[in-house]
């Protein structure tokens, strides 16, 4: 079962690697939600899936379950994860429809409002 | 059923002295503060009296912790009552108070600079609300001892800067906000993807109990991928070569408070995370790719003033002098020795002090009239003497010259560097800071030595009158004056901060306190299963 999660997680990387090398904004954003989705099943698996059909309960009276259990806090941590990683795609989303109407592109070669192409240099004497 | 169940296995059942709740108010005071402001956002005139009020209150905790941690060494409280490894420890050691009690001074005097810079709309929008939250995740992120803790802090004053950055909604700023908030977001994902490895490593989040099982671990986790990993996201968020570009990119844009603020503090934490994990956790690892951090230092501060050389526009040039700092911050993790990471922890606390003086000049200047431009701006010096003189004292203060502070982190990293034969890294350090002294000399010549060029008319201030900048760069200008004339507390600090760093043992029983009992690893943890299988 790792091993074909493992596997995911390699595609959901090269997937997002090849969004995120994008030039237009939009598909940036939507490598970075395929991004954060990869690092969400990488933890995951990387918290062991082989005991995975024993909820772990505590029986009443004991202080720890009887044996094996599945592990409840890598998803603790994916929850985490995914809430964080959807409120800054959220603002992102925002930012980027504010950057292209203020800027009227979602190419990223053409945002160089910033940092103006042939900017001058500074005086060289006084 | 039996109500008596004996939890002391699993929490603390001493009761928590009052002196040790002192350890949350770095966070839990900011976010307090925070939500307060958001409530009172239609009173602006009192949201700047509620942050500095609550970043007082902050200051004066992390002086009392800083007493403490001299006094008895690191001591840390763990959240819920639960025994660590199980809750999240916050740690208070020399390094982390150190540099969060620095970064809160630093945004008390960014509090009192948005009084000025800051108009009510601004505030309305939540310019007090961001900066208390802001520094909540810093003061988080310092004093955390949990992985995972770290990275959720570093999410919170991450999107409060996503805030801060877009105040104002100007198109310039919508720009630099994309490519900031874009390449933020990758460096921060690939820091959780090292987390995820490290629980899958270690079954473990808990930075102390990392330290202590490493050796174990190490024959049969890809500690090194770990290291790899951090040091890019961290040398990503610290804007390291060849990571920078979202820094120059972005950090002229917003108003200049907020420059003042990130320029101040955010790149820090990349640098502080790197230090915390590289040289504690990771250290033979770091050992492995110590020449690789060693070139991207040379790199970083290189191209970060030759940056600075070819700018025209003051803010801007100050965006690559940053970048060039992070450089010499790197140069003593690559080398790793007790001389070294002194003095990136010196310098460090050096960088947050001077360079938000360098940005609020900035905006003193402008606000007197002058322009952010270089074709532009001059005559400064006739008119305004004493900020001359203040400028003058942060030029060498940059550039590393006496009397200001950044001298002796600079002779401590080059003497580091020689004491293990790296020259290049010493030619580097010194080459960078003849560099910055060139690139900010020009600017004190252009803008304060000659006179105001012709046919360019003085720009209507923008707001209110600088003298509040004056008072502020005055109170920024006591630590960086007393570090360059009288070193020697400060260093004793960082020497204690480098020496908790290559000797975690302090950390470690600060939050395991009876070494010897290491608690049992309980059923439907990472180890048993694997029993299980």
């Amino acid at each position: 079962m790792e091993a074909i999660l493992a596997v995911l997680v390699g595609i959901f990387f090269a997937v997002s690697a090849y969004l995120l090398m994008s030039k237009h904004l939009i598909r940036i954003l939507l490598g970075a939600v395929v991004l954060s989705n990869a690092v969400n099943l990488l933890i995951f698996t990387a918290g062991r899936l082989t005991v995975r059909d024993v909820p772990p309960f505590i029986p009443l009276g004991m202080l720890s379950p009887e044996g094996a259990t599945s592990n409840p806090l890598p998803q603790a941590l994916v929850l985490t994860a995914i809430v964080i990683a959807f409120s800054i795609f959220a603002f992102l989303l925002v930012l980027a429809y504010r950057a292209y109407q203020e800027l009227d592109t979602d190419y990223t070669d053409d945002m160089r409002l910033a940092e103006p192409e042939g900017d001058d240099l500074p005086p060289l004497r006084y | 059923m039996d109500s008596y169940v004996d939890i002391s296995e699993a929490m603390v059942v001493e009761p928590i002295s009052l002196v040790d709740w002192l350890i949350v108010v770095p966070v839990a005071v900011p976010l307090l503060f925070g939500a307060l402001l958001l409530v009172f956002r239609k009173a602006p005139q009192t949201q700047a009296i509620g942050a500095v009020i609550g970043l007082s209150l902050v200051f004066a905790a992390e002086i009392g912790l800083l007493m403490r941690v001299l006094a008895e060494g690191p001591f840390s409280l763990t959240m819920g009552g639960w025994l660590p490894p199980f809750g999240i420890s916050l740690v208070a050691d020399a390094l982390g108070v150190t540099l969060a009690l620095t970064a809160t001074l630093v945004a008390l005097v960014c509090a009192l600079y948005g009084v000025r810079d800051i108009d009510a709309s601004g505030r309305r929008y939540g310019f007090y609300t961001f900066l208390m939250l802001l520094m909540a995740g810093v003061g988080g992120a310092f004093l955390t001892g949990d992985v995972f803790n770290l990275y959720v802090w570093f999410e919170v004053f991450l999107i409060s800067a996503f805030g801060l950055i877009v105040l104002g909604s100007e198109a310039r700023q919508l720009d630099g906000a994309v490519k900031y908030a874009v390449l933020n977001l990758i460096a921060t994902t690939l820091f959780l993807i090292g987390t995820g490895l490290i629980y899958g490593s270690f079954g473990t989040l808990s930075m102390a109990d990392i330290a202590r099982k490493a050796p174990e671990v190490r024959e049969v986790a890809p500690l090194a991928t770990i290291a790899v990993i951090y040091f890019i996201a961290f040398g990503m968020k610290a804007a390291a070569f060849p990571l920078h570009f979202w820094l120059p990119a972005s950090y002229h844009t917003p108003r200049i408070v907020v420059a003042a603020l990130f320029g101040g503090i955010l790149t820090k934490i990349g640098v502080y995370a790197l230090l915390r994990t590289l040289m504690m956790l990771f250290p033979p690892e770091r050992d492995m790719i110590s020449d690789l951090i060693g070139w991207v230092a040379v790199a970083t501060m290189m191209f970060g003033v030759i940056g600075a050389l070819a700018q025209s526009d003051i803010r801007r040039l100050l965006g690559w002098i940053v970048v060039s700092g992070i450089g010499v911050m790197l140069a003593g993790l690559a080398l790793g020795s007790q001389t070294g990471l002194s003095g990136t922890v010196l310098y460090a606390i050096h960088s947050m002090l001077v360079m938000t003086a360098l940005y609020i000049l900035a905006g003193v200047m402008r606000g007197l009239g002058s322009s952010y431009n270089l074709h532009e701006a001059g005559g400064l010096y006739r008119s305004h003497p004493a900020l001359a003189a203040i400028a003058l004292i942060l030029v060498l203060a940059a550039a590393g010259l006496p009397p200001a502070s950044g001298l002796w982190p600079k002779v401590y990293l080059v003497k580091a560097s020689l004491d293990e034969g790296v020259w290049w890294l010493a030619l580097g350090i010194l080459a960078s800071g003849l560099l910055t002294t060139l690139a900010l000399g020009r600017v004190f010549a252009l803008a304060f030595w000659r006179s105001r060029p012709e046919g360019v008319a003085a720009l209507e201030a923008p707001v209110g009158q600088p003298v509040a900048g004056y008072a502020l760069l005055g109170i920024l200008l006591i630590p960086i004056l007393g570090i360059g004339l009288y070193p020697e507390p400060v260093i004793q600090l960082t020497d204690m901060a480098a020496q908790g760093l290559l000797e975690p043992s302090g950390f470690i029983e600060a939050v395991f306190p009876e070494e010897a009992a290491v608690p049992d690893v309980p059923a439907g943890e990472v180890e048993t299963e694997e029993v299980a299988e």
